[in-house]
């Protein structure tokens, strides 16, 4: 409950500011654009929302930080951390609540993405198996994410510098997979890569498998993230 | 309602009580270091229960270090605080539900409305139910923020959002009001609301104040902790620390006479010429001489008026400096103590 508290005001907050709606704007209509502008749906003909999806890895690079960026960088820069830490609320209820806030953003601009699917609907008949493990997959995904730019948010009190490591970081997880295939590279330390890449994880449950290794793969960056959020707000205490 | 009348009784009537009461906050061999920077080195100070503790340093001396402490968003190197028989370092969630806390500069959501933020502050702060709504409208009269109650905090003037911070401390009814730097960046007649809010509030809870500005604290706190570069230089009742540190009393004077019957005044009551300064009634009169004097304790002070009023000068202003506190201050700003 108390980890609610905080999330409904991270959420809310998020829309008193054009932070919110520039990411509810930009979000469903980037997916939308690059899925039918530049996506191969009407040279195949076939209405799926493969594509779709296979964008999406790629639009949380961008955007999942700019959702995260602001949440721990703003409260140290304008000094409200320090009325958020002398509440009574347990760590791990802040930086729960916090990164539940900031799903549920990310949770309301994929909603808004909900008109691609229709308009599939209205063109042919779409298979929605495939669709909602694509939404299911874009969600832990995005929580992941999430995790990561709201660790590097807590690490610094500029919101550019969050969201630059960000993307920066969030790149190097959707690209060490596409390091894992090298020629050079020794086939154990190839699986490694390939196990820590976020795409093969992602295409995996978007072909309609829910498959059991890789949501524990995001639900463990997620706490692993988590984590060390609230050790680098702890260790700010002993600093 | 003037200052005599409202600080007459509540030192009366709480000295007694502050004796008997164990004390809400207990600090003892508090350090802390930033790095090689040490902070506080070794604090040892009491807040007793219904006082209300001037918390006084130059700017730097380790008082925000203190209070970020004992309100649990820092941690101790070494050195124990208690609040309300708590221990902070062990019991922080419990500790921290006792206390309104008022950081420096006052940190507020900017983006939010005042209702908003008062709403998730009374629940942050562990109100529940009907007590957030109760908790608000409670907060909304004390404060005055009723005309700012739906706008938003980035909206409302630099005085209004210090209300809004008070408000937010005072929303779950603590038992001890810690207060950093309350009127630090107000307009002259909104630190005299505060300190008029502050003052009222002291009635009823404990409550901690920090201030680098001497009058503040004289116009405010029963007790003094007086700290400088980390370490505690002296502690009491304004009073006591004064007599303990007796010396010349600086004291502001105008009288309608000339420049050579001021020093005849002044050499009759042994008192020091300091320096001359701007003479407010200068047109009202033939001669007016303003001044600030150094006079021999109270006695000097009584020695002066009597010489005034022996020679039927109009006396315009006689107005102490703080006492001998303001010396042993000024002493530490520029480096002379500690």
């Amino acid at each position: 409950m108390r980890s609610l508290l905080v999330a409904r005001r991270e959420f809310f907050t998020a829309f008193d500011s054009p932070v919110g709606y520039v990411v509810l704007a930009l979000f469903p209509a980037l997916a939308a654009a690059l899925f039918f502008v530049l996506g191969p749906l009407f040279l195949v003909g076939e209405t799926s929302m493969r594509d779709f999806f296979g964008w999406m890895p790629w639009l949380l690079v961008v955007l999942a930080p700019a959702i995260s960026m602001r949440i721990w960088a703003e409260e140290r820069r304008s000094g409200t951390e320090e009325l958020l830490l002398t509440f009574p609320f347990q760590l791990r209820h802040l930086v729960i609540g916090k990164f539940l806030g900031a799903w549920a953003i990310l949770g309301l601009a994929l909603a808004f993405t909900a008109g691609v699917p229709m308009t599939l609907e209205l063109l042919g008949d779409l298979d929605w198996g495939p669709v909602l493990g694509g939404y299911v997959s874009v969600m832990l995904l995005g929580g992941a994410s999430l995790a990561i730019g709201l660790y590097l948010s807590a690490c610094t009190s500029n919101q550019i510098v969050a969201w630059l490591l960000g993307v920066v970081v969030l790149m190097f997880f959707n690209l060490i997979g596409g390091a894992a295939t090298a020629s050079a590279m020794p086939p154990s330390l190839g699986r490694i890569l390939l196990s820590l890449d976020f795409g093969e994880h992602f295409h995996s449950i978007t072909r309609g498998v829910i498959d059991l290794g890789s949501v524990t793969f995001y639900f463990g960056v997620m706490a692993v993230f988590l984590c060390a959020n609230g050790l680098v707000i702890e260790r700010r205490r002993w600093s | 309602m003037s200052n005599s009348q409202a600080e007459a009784p509540s030192v009366t009537t709480k000295a007694p009580a502050a004796q008997a009461a164990s004390p809400v906050v207990a600090v003892r061999g508090l350090v802390k270091n930033y790095g090689s920077v040490q902070a506080l080195r070794g604090v040892d100070f009491d807040v007793p229960a219904g006082s209300v503790l001037g918390f006084l340093g130059p700017n730097g001396a380790g008082k925000t270090t203190a209070i970020k402490i004992l309100c649990g968003y820092l941690a101790a190197d070494a050195g124990s605080v208690s609040v309300c028989g708590l221990d902070v370092a062990t019991e922080t969630l419990q500790v921290k539900q006792r206390i309104g806390y008022l950081p420096e500069n006052n940190p507020v959501y900017t983006d939010m409305h005042v209702e908003d933020f008062l709403r998730f502050a009374a629940k942050a702060r562990g109100l529940s139910g009907k007590a957030v709504q109760q908790g608000m409208e409670r907060v909304v009269v004390q404060t005055g923020l009723a005309e700012v109650y739906r706008r938003s905090i980035g909206q409302c003037s630099k005085g209004f959002r210090q209300r809004v911070g008070l408000a937010q401390a005072l929303i779950h009814d603590p038992e001890l009001l810690v207060l950093d730097e309350p009127t630090n960046g107000l307009d002259p007649l909104q630190v005299v609301e505060m300190r008029a809010l502050v003052r009222e509030l002291g009635q009823t809870k404990t409550v901690m104040i920090t201030s680098h500005v001497l009058p503040e604290i004289e116009a405010l706190a029963d007790n003094v902790v007086l700290i400088h570069q980390g370490a505690k230089v002296a502690d009491g009742p304004l009073e006591t620390i004064a007599a303990e540190h007796s010396g010349g009393l600086p004291v502001r004077c105008t009288v309608a006479c000339t420049e050579a019957q001021l020093q005849v005044l002044l050499e009759e009551s042994q008192a020091t010429y300091l320096e001359k300064r701007h003479a407010s009634f200068a047109s009202a009169f033939d001669a007016v001489q303003s001044a600030m004097i150094e006079v021999d304790g109270p006695q000097g002070l009584a020695a002066l008026a009597k010489a005034v009023s022996a020679k039927g000068y109009p006396l315009l202003e006689l107005t102490p400096m703080g006492g001998s506190l303001e010396s042993l201050f000024q002493g530490l700003r520029s480096g002379g103590l500690g």
